[in-house]
Formats: C-alpha cells, structure tokens, sequence
C-alpha cells in the first residue's frame, strides 16, 4: 500500500519535472532540471525493484549527463531561443502517442506477474543456473556478463564507437578554429 | 589561478580517492550486489571530471594523459573480445567462460565474468573521461560570473 503512495508521489513529481523543463527558458536550469529527472527516474526504479537500472540512471543520467550538458551550453548559449510559431502540432502528436501508449498497456500483464510471457520461457532457467552453474548470486551479472555474453559485447562497442565519433566530431571543429586563428594572426 | 572556492577544493580533494574505492567496489563487488562495469566505469570517470572541474582542465590532463585516455577505450573493447577469442583457442565457443576452467566450470565463468566486466569497465571510463576533455577543451571558456 505504502509502496503505491510512493510510486504515485514519485511519478507526479516526473510530471511536474517535465513540465518545468518545457516552461524553463535558462539552460542552465533546464540542465539541473533534467539531473532531477533522472533522479527521480533512477528512485522509480528502486521501487521497481531494479536496482542495477537504477544504478546506471543515476550515474550516467543524473551525474555524467548533467557535466556534458553543463559543458555543452558552456561551448554554446545559456539561454533558450524562442520559436516565433507557436503550432498545436506537436501537442497533437504527443497526445496521440501517449494515448496509444496507454491503450498498449491494458493488453499487458500485471507489474511482477510470474505467469506473464516473459517470466515463462528463459527467466526460470537463468534464475537456477545463475546459483548452481554459475555461482553468482546477482543475476543481473551472470546474465549481463555470461547468458547475455555477446549483447554485452556489442553494447561495449557501441559504447566505444560513440566515444570515437563524439572525439572525431569535436577535435577536429577545434583543430579547424585554431588553424583560423593562427591564419588571422 | 584558483585561488577561490576553497571548500570546494578541500572537499573534492577528500572526495576523489573515496569515489575512486567506489569505482573499484562497485566493479569487483557486482558479483554480489547491484553494479559492474558500466556503473563502475562512470563512476571512476567521475573522480576524474570533479578533479577537473574544480582544479582545471590541465590538472586533471597531467594526472590522466589524453593519450591514455585513448589507448583505453579501446583496451576495453579488446580485453572483452580477447576473452571470447582465448576461450575459442582452449576449444570452447566464443565467450564460453567454461573453457578457463574445465574442471570447475563456475570458477571458469567467475573468471570471465570478471574479465569481461573489467573490459567494459575500462572502455566506459576512458569514453567518458574522453567526452570530457573534448567538451571541456574547446574555447570559449566559461567565466565563473555567468553563472
């Protein structure tokens, strides 16, 4: 019962962190509102039970996110631009998809249901083989690192390859700008 | 050149070596609870930012060289899939943590599981630490006013 209270109270706060991102037009507190957000995301996911998630929100959302977009608006500008058309477009999109989301959710199982699909084919084997193949007692990691070998891989590359685009991207606009600057000097 | 914001210097000073044991814990220690490489790698990369932040760009370059920096995201990248490629050359499928150990398939898939989570740990500390300095390397700096 406790737990419902909390869920909402987190969840109405998201809202109410939106809402101030959208309304907000200083980066800067957009910025800080986003790591709030994130936050309160990573909160969610401690009632949810999923703590490596929530882990991972917390650290990369709330606290690697915030300094890069600090040092985004640091490279450029600390205020947002404002659009001169105001067009109800967007708000119809936004309407449309979330009410579609919702409707999504009435086909799905109960939130921990064991009956419901995904609980059924794979999760019990690696639930046992977790304690008795591998002998690791944080499932998250038996089936990150071992029964989910390979997706880990490919998320480490990918990881990799963002971090090799993002450097290519932006040392070579610096090495441009300096090479302009020493042409001026 | 920083000689205000003394508490923050102080406080980051204490706090550096205490997120990095972090880093370490949440590393070695995901075996048992919540964490491995990916939540370790951004925490280790943290105790660098902070030290950047707060001492300068510089300080931070001369403790943490750019070089190594890029020598490490791929280091991860190659620890992970050298491990499937040594488990390949013992007979064993690609990835097959087994292979380390035959006789104790679970001491072999601890061994895996360490290397690989190191692996990844590595790759996401050097890209993190790497968005960085790029981020932060480029003019204009911001003065501490327009905040």
């Amino acid at each position: 019962m406790i737990e419902t209270f909390i869920e909402i109270g987190l969840f109405a706060m998201l809202v109410f962190t939106a809402f101030a991102i959208v309304k907000t037009d200083r980066l800067f507190a957009v910025v800080m509102l986003s790591g709030v957000f994130s936050l309160l995301s990573a909160l969610l996911f401690v009632a949810l039970d999923a703590v490596d998630v929530a882990f991972t929100e917390a650290a990369v959302g709330a606290g690697i996110s915030t300094v890069l977009m600090l040092g985004t608006i640091a490279l450029t500008s600390r205020t947002e631009k404002k659009s001169s058309i105001s067009s109800p477009l967007p708000f119809i999109v936004v309407l449309i998809t979330g009410a579609a989301l919702v409707y999504g959710t009435i086909d799905m199982p109960n939130f921990g249901d064991p009956m419901a699909p995904a609980q059924q084919h794979l999760a019990p084997e690696f639930l046992q083989g977790s304690l008795e193949d591998v002998e690791i007692a944080n499932v998250v990691t038996t089936i990150l690192a071992s029964y989910r070998g390979y997706d880990t891989l490919g998320e480490t590359a990918v990881v990799f390859t963002a971090g090799i685009g993002v450097l290519l991207l932006l040392s070579g606009l610096g090495r441009r700008r300096k090479d302009e600057d020493e042409e001026d000097a | 050149m920083h000689h205000h914001h003394l508490i923050l210097r102080v406080v980051t000073k204490m706090l550096v070596g205490a997120i990095m044991l972090f880093a370490f814990y949440v590393q070695f220690h995901g075996d048992f609870s919540p964490g491995g490489g990916f939540q370790a790698g951004v925490i280790m990369a943290v105790a660098f930012i902070i030290y950047g932040i707060v001492f300068g760009l510089d300080k931070a370059e001369q403790v943490f060289p750019p070089w190594l920096v890029h020598k490490l995201v791929a280091l991860g990248v190659l620890l992970y899939a050298g491990v499937g490629v040594v488990s390949m050359l013992l007979g064993y499928n690609y990835l097959d943590y087994d292979a380390f150990s035959p006789h104790h398939p679970s001491h072999g898939q601890h061994w895996g599981i360490l290397l690989v989570e190191l692996g990844v740990g590595i790759t996401v500390t050097g890209v993190m630490v790497a968005i960085y300095y790029a981020f932060a390397g480029r003019p204009p700096p911001m003065k501490d006013e327009d905040w």
